[in-house]
């Protein structure tokens, strides 16, 4: 059995080569060179799997186009290192169990050179053990709860404690130190949630409660009335997903006017341009990026915004998880051209040695000065920024700075090159006040 | 600890939303023996028709609603004529095939399931293909209403009394009109309402016209309220069809009796311990009704009555 699917697997390799060197001789006039690996000497593939139907869909299709965006761009100026990138593209569709099985064709059949999926936390545990267990190099762009420590997987979106970190601390010393915190019942709000708790602890607030809200939930009354009736200086909203949206419309109808920061409303599901104002009016978002960050890539004529919007004329929103995907395409380009190679080990050897864009010879990061990839914890020291949306929906940027990835270079020790791992830690390991 | 304005807050908003989701499934379903699985989607046309008649036509909210119920009520007809009881396929394929190709679904539950789920299937990315993956939303209107360190909003109070309105409109419809009385006379029986000269086919038609644009109406009257994207049927679905096994063959009443009963579980359990344990004393109520009144709250109501008289 295996012999003869060997000998004719051999002769379909062999007479599919001389069918490429007869095309080349035809095209080429005067005879090809070695033909039998030219196919795959010139291109490399990538595999993008990102929601375009399904509850994630409003936030993960601008990270679908992201990607092509950037695929396009690199193809025209010459490809990596002269390769061409041609993709594998498809919609999981919100949906869990088809991303782990399109993650197990991209990497089987498709044989997928780096492969970028999932909006969710909830999808990106489900697939990857599937991605470590094919030592398939991986790209996890959605902004997270942090402390995922793999040796396969480059969660290159900010985290917990680099979104909440910068917006809580300024809350606290805006408005007061009592925090009410909601957020989505599932991985990502419980682990926020514990980071709201150890980042209150280090700031000198305190939690007066916190409730989790299943995803499918769209009616918030009652959540209304308990935030009400703690009478918060401030909440901390972890809501994910469209259901969770409604909540903001909700909060306004009902009158209930306190100041709220959050790692997940407007710069991924763009509610500032959705919703009637005032529900977004005085909103704190900590975000790595937005359409609205002032930075020169951004605001400049044919910049990051402009060719975005070129591309895709009616593409509603540029959101903060379409940046991560776009930028992430740049830093493995610039380390495949680092390892001369495609080998995924190579590649991931050279994403260690720590990449930066912004820099001359590398491409900008929209998000606004360099950023750069640490490569023990395969994570990126982000510029975050705190932007507020006014009664209007006007958004301003109230404050910027560079914050590095600290939970797992500091706090875990993690450090992937030396000691090779795939765990993700959680902070109720670290910190008592999380529990 | 529960503040008592809360609860009754909580239990009216929960009632509202539980009979107007419930309404216009519980008609279909009780009158016609259909299961509309698309109802959800029905729902989403409601919700769109009224939300894009305001940002895009610039109707005044209230007409936008009308219309969202009125258009939804004409797709529903022609749902009707075209997949339920295949009137217009059929009269297409006899004069170019010379037979029905179409066997109405009327009390084929399994069937009609599977056709209004393939039609739900449609409707949600037709509606994704036409207007992408949301459109801009509407405000609520009215503002809130304040009580102590508390307020609510006013929309949703208003909402409530809409749902009992409509409710009193349907009961009226169904019982005191010449239609209604036709109607019930197709739901009881058929054969006897057709040799009375009912036209049963034509009842159908409007039944099934009438439970959409309900279904329509709520939409857009939770169109300010809501997210407004493809897939917005869906956050519907649990309340309506829990309403309408809770509630039992009686439409109307039905529809009530469980938007009261199950509004009152969801009120005082999410006011108490959360949304999500909500959630769970809603599915359990369900069960345990579904365990010991398997025909409903009205279905028990029934036998009791059915009893007393025997026992007379």
């Amino acid at each position: 059995m295996t012999r003869s699917s060997v000998s004719r697997r051999q002769f379909l390799g062999a007479s599919g080569a001389a069918l490429v060197a007869g095309l080349a001789g035809c095209s080429a006039g005067e005879g090809g060179t070695s033909t039998d690996t030219a196919s795959s000497a010139d291109t490399l593939k990538i595999g993008v799997l990102e929601d375009q139907s399904g509850n994630f869909a409003l936030v993960g299709d601008p990270k679908a186009k992201a990607s092509m965006l950037a695929i396009e761009e690199i193809n025209a100026n010459g490809g990596i290192d002269g390769m061409q990138i041609e993709t594998f593209q498809r919609d999981p569709q919100s949906d869990n169990q088809r991303y782990q099985e399109l993650t197990r064709t991209a990497i089987n059949e498709e044989n997928v050179d780096a492969l970028w999926a999932g909006y969710s936390s909830a999808t990106r545990e489900a697939i990857r053990p599937i991605i470590d267990r094919n030592e398939q190099l991986y790209f996890y762009t959605t902004q997270y709860e942090g402390g995922v420590c793999d040796e396969f997987t480059f969660a290159v979106g900010p985290t917990a404690r680099q979104q909440l970190g910068i917006v809580l601390p300024y809350l606290v010393e805006e408005f007061g130190p009592d925090i009410y915190t909601i957020a989505a019942d599932y991985n990502f709000g419980q682990l926020s949630a514990d980071w709201v708790k150890v980042l209150a602890n280090e700031n000198d607030a305190n939690v007066l409660g916190e409730e989790f809200i299943p995803l499918s939930e769209s009616s918030f009354g009652s959540t209304i009335n308990r935030i009400q009736e703690q009478d918060p200086d401030f909440v901390m909203s972890m809501l994910v997903g469209a259901n969770h949206t409604s909540f903001y419309e909700q909060k306004a109808s009902a009158g209930l006017d306190v100041p709220i920061g959050t790692s997940t409303a407007m710069a991924q599901g763009y509610e500032h341009r959705r919703l009637d104002p005032p529900a977004m009016a005085n909103i704190y978002a900590g975000v790595n990026y937005m359409e609205e960050v002032p930075t020169d890539s951004n605001t400049r004529d044919g910049g990051f915004v402009d060719r975005y919007y070129e591309m895709y004329p009616d593409a509603p929103y540029l959101n903060e998880e379409a940046e991560t995907n776009y930028f992430s395409t740049y830093m493995y380009k610039q380390a495949v051209e680092q390892a001369g190679t495609t080998e995924q080990p190579e590649v991931i050897d050279a994403l260690e040695s720590g990449i930066e864009l912004g820099t001359e010879e590398a491409p900008e990061a929209p998000e606004g000065e360099t950023i750069r990839l640490d490569g023990a914890t395969h994570h990126v020291d982000h510029h975050m920024w705190i932007m507020r949306a006014d009664d209007e929906h006007n958004i301003e940027a109230v404050e910027n700075r560079q914050i590095p990835e600290t939970f797992l270079s500091e706090t875990v020790g993690c450090n992937l090159p030396e000691n090779p791992e795939q765990t993700q830690y959680t902070p109720v390991d670290y910190y008592e006040e999380a529990e | 600890m529960v503040n008592g304005i809360n609860l009754a807050l909580q239990f009216l908003d929960s009632f509202a939303f539980i009979v107007l989701a419930a309404a216009g499934l519980a008609i279909i379903f009780g009158i016609m023996g259909v299961i509309n699985l698309a109802h959800g989607e029905f729902i989403l046309i409601g919700a769109y028709t009224a939300t894009l008649s305001v940002t895009q036509l610039g109707l005044p909210l209230v007409v936008a609603m009308v219309v969202g119920g009125l258009v939804t009520g004409l797709f529903g007809i022609l749902t009707e004529r075209v997949i339920i009881s295949g009137a217009w396929p059929n009269w297409v394929s006899q004069r170019t095939l010379g037979r029905d190709i179409i066997e109405p679904l009327y009390d084929r539950l399994a069937d009609s399931m599977v056709a209004t789920f393939g039609l739900s299937l449609i409707l949600t990315q037709g509606t994704r293909i036409a207007y992408g993956n949301s459109i801009d939303g509407l405000s609520t209107p009215f503002g809130p209403i304040e009580y102590g360190a508390f307020s609510y909003s006013t929309y949703r109070i208003v909402l409530a009394g809409v749902s009992i309105g409509l409710l009193l409109a349907t009961y009226y419809l169904f019982t005191r009109t010449d239609f209604g009385m036709r109607a019930r006379a197709t739901i009881q029986d058929k054969e006897t309402a057709q040799a009375m000269g009912v036209n049963t086919e034509r009842m159908y038609m409007l039944t099934f016209g009438i439970g959409s644009a309900l279904a329509g109406l709520t939409g857009a009257l939770f169109a300010p309220v809501i997210t407004m994207r493809p897939t917005l049927g869906d956050q519907f679905l649990v309340e309506s069809f829990v309403a309408v096994v809770v509630g039992g063959p009686s439409v109307v009443l039905g529809t009530a009796l469980s938007g009261g009963v199950l509004g009152a579980i969801l009120a005082v359990f999410s006011n108490l311990y959360g949304t999500f344990i909500g959630r769970i004393a809603l599915l359990v109520a369900a069960l345990v009704a579904l365990r010991f009144l398997p025909d409903g709250i009205t279905g028990f109501i029934e036998q009791l009555q059915k009893r007393r008289q025997e026992s007379e």
